[in-house]
Order: C-alpha cells, then sequence, then structure tokens
C-alpha cells in the first residue's frame, strides 16, 4: 500500500517534470526539469528493486550526463532570439495529435491488467551483488564491447571538437 | 504496481517523442531523446521484475551506456556546428538537404 502511495508520488513528479522538459523555452529549464525527471524514474527503479540500476541512474544520468548537456548549454550562452518563438505550426499539431493517440492506444492496452498480484522476487533480486555476478559472466562479452564503444564515443568528440590549424578562431 | 509502470514508461515514451517532433532547439531535442530511452529503461526494469529475470538489467545498464555514448557525440557535433553557423535550431541546419 505505501509502495503505491509512494509510486503515484514519483509518478506524478516524473510526468509534471518531463512536461516541463518539452514545453520550457529556456533550455536551461529544460534540463533542469530533466534531471528531476530522471531523479523520479530513479525512486521508481527502487520500488521496483532495481537497486543498482537506480544508484547508476543517479550517478551516470542525472550526474555525468546533465552535467555534459548544461555545459554545452551555458557554452553555447543563446541569446533570446536564437531561442526562437512558440509558434503553432502544422507539423507540431499533426505530431503531437500522433503521439498522443499511439500513448493512449497503449495505455488501454497496458491498463487491461491495471493491478496485477505482485510477484514474490527472491532476496537479492538486483542488487549490486546479483547484476554484477550476470554482469560479468554471462554478459561478459556485451560488457567488454560496451566498452569500446564508450572509447570510441570519446575520441569522436574529442575529435569533432577540436579545433584545426588554421582555422582563424 | 507492474502495468501502472507500463502504462507510466508509455506516458513519458509519448511526452519524450511530441517534443521530440515538436522542439527544434537541438539540444532541447537530444534532451527528449534522453526520455525516451529513460522510459524504455522503465519499461525494461518494469518487465525484468515480472519474469523475475535479471536479463532486463543488463539492457537497461547497455542503454544507459549507450545514451552516455551518444550524448558525448552529439554535443559534439551541436558545439561543432554552432562554431561553424552559429545556430542550434534544427530548421536552420540545411547544409544536407538535397
Amino acid at each position: 500500500m505505501i509502495q503505491a502511495i509512494f509510486f503515484y508520488i514519483f509518478a506524478a513528479s516524473a510526468v509534471v517534470m518531463a512536461l516541463v522538459v518539452v514545453s520550457a523555452r529556456n533550455p536551461i529549464y529544460s534540463a533542469a526539469a530533466l534531471i528531476g525527471c530522471l531523479l523520479s524514474v530513479a525512486c521508481i527503479f527502487v520500488l521496483q528493486s532495481a537497486h543498482l540500476l537506480a544508484l547508476l541512474q543517479v550517478l551516470v544520468y542525472a550526474g555525468a550526463i546533465m552535467v555534459l548537456v548544461l555545459f554545452v548549454l551555458m557554452l553555447l550562452n543563446l541569446s533570446r532570439d536564437e531561442l526562437g518563438r512558440r509558434r503553432i505550426t502544422v507539423r507540431r499539431v499533426t505530431g503531437v495529435y500522433l503521439v498522443g493517440a499511439l500513448v493512449t492506444l497503449m495505455t488501454i492496452r497496458f491498463t487491461k491488467h491495471l493491478w496485477a498480484p505482485a510477484v514474490s522476487l527472491e532476496p537479492g533480486f538486483g542488487t549490486i551483488e546479483e547484476v554484477g555476478k550476470i554482469l560479468y559472466t554471462k554478459y561478459l562479452l556485451p560488457f567488454e564491447m560496451v566498452s569500446l564503444l564508450l572509447l570510441a564515443a570519446i575520441i569522436g568528440a574529442v575529435v569533432l571538437t577540436r579545433k584545426e590549424k588554421g582555422d582563424g578562431r | 504496481m507492474t502495468s501502472e509502470t507500463l502504462v507510466l514508461s508509455m506516458i513519458l515514451f509519448g511526452i519524450g517523442a511530441a517534443g521530440f517532433v515538436a522542439r527544434r532547439n537541438a539540444i532541447v531535442v537530444l534532451m527528449c531523446l534522453e526520455l525516451m530511452l529513460n522510459a524504455a529503461n522503465l519499461a525494461f526494469i518494469d518487465f525484468s521484475r515480472q519474469h523475475m529475470n535479471m536479463t532486463g538489467h543488463i539492457y537497461v545498464f547497455m542503454i544507459m551506456t549507450v545514451a552516455a555514448a551518444e550524448a558525448a557525440v552529439a554535443l559534439a557535433i551541436v558545439v561543432r556546428i554552432f562554431r561553424a553557423r552559429k545556430a542550434v535550431n534544427l530548421d536552420e541546419i540545411n547544409l544536407m538537404k538535397g
């Protein structure tokens, strides 16, 4: 019962924050709201007994990725004109309508199973120890591949943002 | 609390997708992308719990890593484009338009 109450609190805050992300005109507000949304979702991860991932969500997503986004936002330092005006275009209305229709259909499909009895989990489900065990045994190869991916991303980011010789800036 | 989480995941994904379509600021579009990836993560966690199988957690781990890599490279591209064209509005970045 208390879990359901907390779930609805965090779910409501996640949805409100997400709405702020897409509707705020200033990207800084969007980024701040996105951090709030990610933290709320991390709380829901805890309720779903995914403790390691809740931790990683806070550290990696809300910490590292969003700090990077904020850095870039402040680096670019967009002026009021560059942010653009709030306009209602045909494309926007169509896009929002289509997405709304999709979400409504999927939600109706999912709510058929509302209040399904909760399954009982074995102790240790989702803890660092248990997830770590399968990560380093069964899924060792994907884990190593993902480290290669990160290396490629680091090199790519450095190469892309490097100033070229004789660039004049 | 199982399909409630799926509904929440769907709503978050929808908000992210709507923002992805409607917004023209490149960085906000990237943030909407993060929102959608996060909604997918939530669905993975929920299915993982329903089936009492931690493979979903591994998937979420991988998605987070990919999101980090994507954010790094995409923001580098945004910085690069801003330096060259002084614009982050996706409508103004039409160099490759046929």
